[in-house]
């Protein structure tokens, strides 16, 4: 019986691990909160009361839906112009020879570096967060597709030839395929990657969203308020990468369900 | 030329990276008729088929090709691994003007006549075995309903029955529609039971070393005849010469 149980529990859902890995994460919070005190660690229970607050307010919607627009729209621009371009380098040598630098040397560049140019550039409108995040988030998406477009199957192609398939069959049927096992994860990091990015635009511009919320707490010296926030943007990037990225990952590789080394 | 709707090959070469694969490869094949490409390997015979084929354009000679739709099934399957053996198929037939409904259907009836029925029309490559994979590959090529098939080791991953039928399958699709085949193969049977006639290539670079007829008309020829011409070939001195340096290396 003790053996049965003990089973059913180690071969629980997925979903029951996450839930204790989370726990976890909260009981260490709490146990830390306990050690340090209110000022360096305020309780998990009255950081959900500083978020409580900030709802109350009214502070919260508006600050998600401008960190959303900013960090979303940022996200689409790296995602089609790096797909694009990174298409057309994966099947062309001086295109890539071209363009590979630049990406390698946009990567370089700190993202907060950005921020403070697109500052200078764009002044505190919303146009500076977003071109950071597409600035910061494209040249990943770059590497990704070009790596993918490159590692084509060239059996497949040759394939493709001698049944003179047109090319848009050649681009849905033979390329996008592949080129998504590459670019799928590259979209997820270059995701997070804008929320954090929008976030640091928006605490240097002022010009509202979490970011604005966040330099308003630490003007306060309300940590509560400021873990508050840090929690907002994780739920929100959780909630669209399960929203967007997971279901169209689903979408796209269930021809993988069975292949050696993959999970039913 | 001569004939109308000959498929002829004139004075090709071909290289890669320096090395000469192929020379001087010189023949025709009448429209209808059958070719098998004979020889050890590493003689050049898949680099000739792409020739024939238009996927490869030869350093030298020329290809006449008068034909409107040409098919390939490849030594190896080359299946779209996130389609299912329906949707490979149907993929075939991406550059005609079928609508996609129909391309389905057509897919799933040429499936059937592989032996491959309903359940195995969607399942994906790597949950078929290699035989099917195959097959799949050969539906492929006959649902475009080509008027030049160009076959290379299309029957070697198949056991014997399987790879008989499917030859038999062939040959009457071909006959009825009156296909130009080209076939690649190391298997003289296959050669004997498909082909009215047969080239060999040998050496390095590969030219042709024999050229066969075999005149029986196809649909005639029974087990003993295939015996004994795989006999009579295999006695002549040219196919003994062609095959030995591959033994004694």
């Amino acid at each position: 019986m003790a053996n049965v149980s003990w089973r059913r529990l180690v071969g629980g859902g997925e979903r029951r691990w996450a839930a204790l890995g989370l726990a976890v994460v909260v009981a260490l919070w709490e146990v830390g909160h306990r050690v340090y005190g209110d000022f360096v660690l305020p309780s998990p229970l009255s950081t959900l009361a500083a978020l409580g607050r900030i709802a109350a307010s009214g502070d919260l919607w508006p600050a998600v839906v401008t960190t959303a627009r900013d960090a979303l729209s940022g996200f689409l621009a790296a995602t089609l112009v790096g797909t694009l371009l990174g298409g057309i380098a994966g099947r062309s040598m001086p295109v890539r020879a071209m363009l590979q630098p630049i990406a390698t040397m946009l990567i370089g560049v700190p993202a907060i570096a950005w921020v403070v140019l697109s500052l200078l550039w764009f002044g505190g409108s919303g146009l500076a967060a977003t071109f950071s995040v597409a600035v910061a988030a494209g040249p990943v998406v770059f590497a990704a597709a070009t790596q993918g477009t490159r590692t084509v199957d060239g059996g497949l192609r040759t394939m493709a030839r001698a049944f003179r398939v047109p090319l848009g069959a050649m681009i849905a049927d033979v390329y996008l395929p592949h080129v998504l096992s590459y670019l799928l994860p590259a979209l997820g990091t270059a995701l997070a990657m804008s929320w954090k990015v929008a976030v640091m635009a928006e605490l240097l511009s002022g010009a509202g969203g979490i970011g604005d919320g966040l330099a308003a707490a630490r003007a306060e010296v309300d940590t509560a308020k400021t873990m508050a926030w840090v929690i907002v943007v994780v739920a929100l990037l959780l909630v669209v990468d399960r929203l967007v990225i997971e279901p169209v990952r689903r979408h796209f590789e269930t021809w993988r369900r069975g292949l050696p080394g993959e999970a039913a | 030329m001569s004939q109308e709707g000959a498929l002829a090959a004139s004075g090709i070469g071909h290289g890669f990276a320096g090395a000469r694969v192929l020379d001087d490869i010189e023949f025709r094949v009448p429209k209808g008729e059958v070719l098998a490409i004979l020889g050890p390997s590493g003689t050049g015979k898949t680099t000739l088929l792409q020739i024939l084929g238009g996927l490869l354009v030869p350093d030298a000679g020329r290809v006449e090709r008068p034909f409107e739709r040409s098919a390939f099934v490849f030594q190896d399957p080359l299946l779209l691994p996130w389609r299912t053996a329906r949707g490979n198929v149907a993929f075939g037939l991406a550059g005609t003007r079928l609508g996609r409904a129909d391309r389905l259907a057509r897919a799933r009836s040429m499936l059937v006549k592989v032996g491959l029925g309903h359940s195995e029309a969607g399942l994906y490559p790597h949950q078929l075995s290699g035989g099917m994979k195959k097959r799949v590959a050969l539906a492929r090529a006959l649902a475009v309903e080509p008027d030049l098939l160009l076959l290379d080791e299309a029957f070697s991953a198949l056991d014997v029955g399987l790879s008989r039928e499917m030859q038999q399958l062939v040959r009457l699709d071909a006959q009825e529609r009156g296909v130009t085949v080209v076939l690649v193969t190391h298997d003289l049977s296959e050669a004997v039971r498909l082909a009215d006639h047969a080239v060999v290539l040998s050496g390095r670079p590969g030219g042709i070393v024999a050229r066969l007829a075999i005149e029986r008309p196809a649909r005639l020829r029974d087990d003993a005849f295939v015996e004994a011409e795989i006999r009579r070939i295999a006695g002549l001195e040219a196919i003994r010469d062609a095959f030995r340096p591959t033994l004694s290396i």
